[in-house]
């Protein structure tokens, strides 16, 4: 399963939210494709996967976990990836993508995504972990990378180096979240060009556009709760002109704002795209 | 330090705010640790702000935030998604407020609420598919997202209140305890106040028993009007698409 390749999808996307059902429902929302959090439509039964397969039919969907935990030393839950895998069948999404982090240990979870430290020993830990989910559903998995506030003095690799290195050894895809890299940049003082530079460019399959905020006390945190700021914009152009085609979506978790609002950001990326295949 | 004592003494910082870790980060460590520790509790204080927010009217920010972080300190989530997490909420304010019944019991309401929410569909019968029904042997079968629990209080009144937003009733103890039950028709999540009668009644169905059996059960505790009392039970839980089967044991 780990050779499976992945077809490209070029498109231009948003995060579904509960604000936004209504407008996505009537199948005149100006997307490409739609991303959903695996995690929300993961239950029984009841309206959202209702609005989900409903808005599926109208859409492509692409699935974008947080609870995976890729990451964690004690493996992933099989229960878990079943429940996902019953959600891939039932959606049958673009992609399945999840974070490069991890989010519980020995049944505590978190919530939240943790940072690993990127060292051999983690390497071939999250290689397994990603084998065994692409075993499990079939597919390839997408790995974002993720907005980090600390490193770990065992660090041996650049985390841009960690990931190609996971591709390398699993066949999976890179979910690019430019935010991400420029809070991590800032926060870990590294050069987001040498980033995006190190990064095996044919393997990035989406790219996430976000905001962020200041904590005050030095450290950018990863809240999607801004549209996306001037410095995001800036890395995108730069991305832009390393990538293949891909899908890019405006991603927003907090603060959401009317639809209109983020379908003007989603029109800026539209703009950049085209005005790199001009320049080329 | 391997990967999994990195992670145990990660898990240790989030929960008791243990220091082993910080000797394993670059820079300042107690600044960058920070922004993990109380993104944990943010996350699971606002998990339970959403969740019980007829509580939170009822009680107050300030108490609902003393109960949460007493939660959060007593009960780390377990589960891979955090919509189980306000599982037992109900329980630990019963434990910090022992003399208000109605703040776990309002708990309890929007907990079974938001479980029914998500829980899994059924499709309800309708008046015109018990015709034909053989009653000596009819099992009934149950929505799956039907719970029921015991109440002193009046507090689905409270809750019906906040949810109008008009001003809630004071408590007040109920004359006799009742029962509320908690299931979802379609894709509505809905509450009502029985009687225990009803509420045993309701027992009996979910756990197999024939019609009849709980007929004879209703008789045993009202000597008088006892097919009246059944067939009323029958015809509010087929009215509130309570019902999914009607089989026979034969």
């Amino acid at each position: 399963m780990s050779q499976a390749s992945l077809a490209v999808f070029q498109g231009f996307g948003l995060g579904l939210r509960p604000p936004h059902y209504p407008d996505f429902l009537t199948g005149q929302v100006p997307v490409d494709f739609v991303e959903v959090i695996s995690e929300n439509f993961m239950v029984k039964g009841g309206k959202p996967l209702n609005v989900l397969a409903e808005v599926r039919e109208r859409y492509p969907v692409a699935l974008h976990g947080v609870s995976m935990s890729i990451g964690s030393a004690d493996g992933i839950k099989l229960d878990y990836l079943i429940r996902l895998k019953a959600l891939v069948d039932r959606v049958q999404p673009l992609w399945v993508s999840d974070h490069l982090c991890w989010t519980g240990l020995e049944g505590f979870n978190s919530h939240d995504l943790l940072p690993l430290p990127y060292t051999e020993d983690a390497l071939r830990v999250v290689c397994a972990n990603v084998r065994l989910a692409q075993d499990v559903l079939e597919r390839p998995l997408l790995l974002e990378n993720p907005s980090t506030y600390l490193q770990f003095s065992d660090d041996v690799l650049a985390e841009w180096t960690f990931l190609s290195e996971v591709c390398q050894r699993t066949g999976c895809y890179l979910l690019l979240d430019v935010n991400n890299v420029y809070v991590s940049a800032r926060n870990n003082n590294f050069d987001p060009l040498v980033y995006l530079a190190g990064l095996p460019s044919d393997r990035i399959r989406q790219i996430h556009l976000a905001g962020h905020s200041d904590n005050k006390r030095g450290l950018l945190i990863d809240t999607h709760d801004h549209a996306v700021p001037d410095p995001v914009w800036s890395l995108y152009r730069e991305a832009c002109n390393l990538l293949s085609e891909a899908a890019i979506m405006i991603e927003r978790d907090d603060e959401i704002p009317p639809l209109a609002e983020l379908l003007t950001e989603l029109d800026v990326a539209r703009a950049l795209v085209a005005t790199r295949r001009h320049a080329a | 330090m391997n990967l999994l004592a990195l992670q145990r003494n990660m898990r240790e910082h989030l929960l008791r705010g243990s220091e082993h870790i910080a000797r394993e980060i670059r820079g300042d460590a107690a600044t960058r640790l920070a922004v993990y520790y109380d993104a944990y509790r943010m996350r699971l204080m606002d998990c339970l702000r959403d969740t019980f927010e007829r509580v939170r009217a009822w009680v107050g920010d300030s108490g609902f935030e003393t109960a949460a972080q007493r939660h959060i300190e007593l009960h780390p989530p377990h589960n891979w998604t955090l919509a189980e997490y306000g599982n037992g909420f109900d329980c630990t304010l019963a434990d910090i407020y022992p003399n208000d019944p109605e703040i776990a019991e309002l708990a309890w309401l929007d907990w079974s609420l938001h479980r029914a929410f998500e829980g899994p569909n059924a499709k309800s019968l309708k008046a015109h598919d018990l015709s034909g029904v053989n009653w000596n042997s009819a099992v009934l079968s149950i929505v799956p997202t039907l719970r029921m629990r015991p109440v002193v209080t009046n507090c689905a009144a409270i809750w019906a209140a906040i949810a109008e937003g008009q001003t809630p009733p004071a408590m007040r103890r109920l004359a006799a305890t009742s029962a509320l039950r908690v299931w979802r028709a379609g894709f509505s999540p809905n509450f009502r106040t029985i009687d225990p009668l009803e509420h045993e009644a309701l027992l009996m169905a979910a756990e197999g028993a024939t019609f009849a059996s709980i007929c004879t059960a209703i008789e045993a505790a009202r000597t008088s009007e006892a097919s009246e009392v059944a067939g009323g039970f029958l015809a509010s839980w087929v009215q509130d698409g309570l019902l999914t089967s009607i089989d026979s044991c034969l």
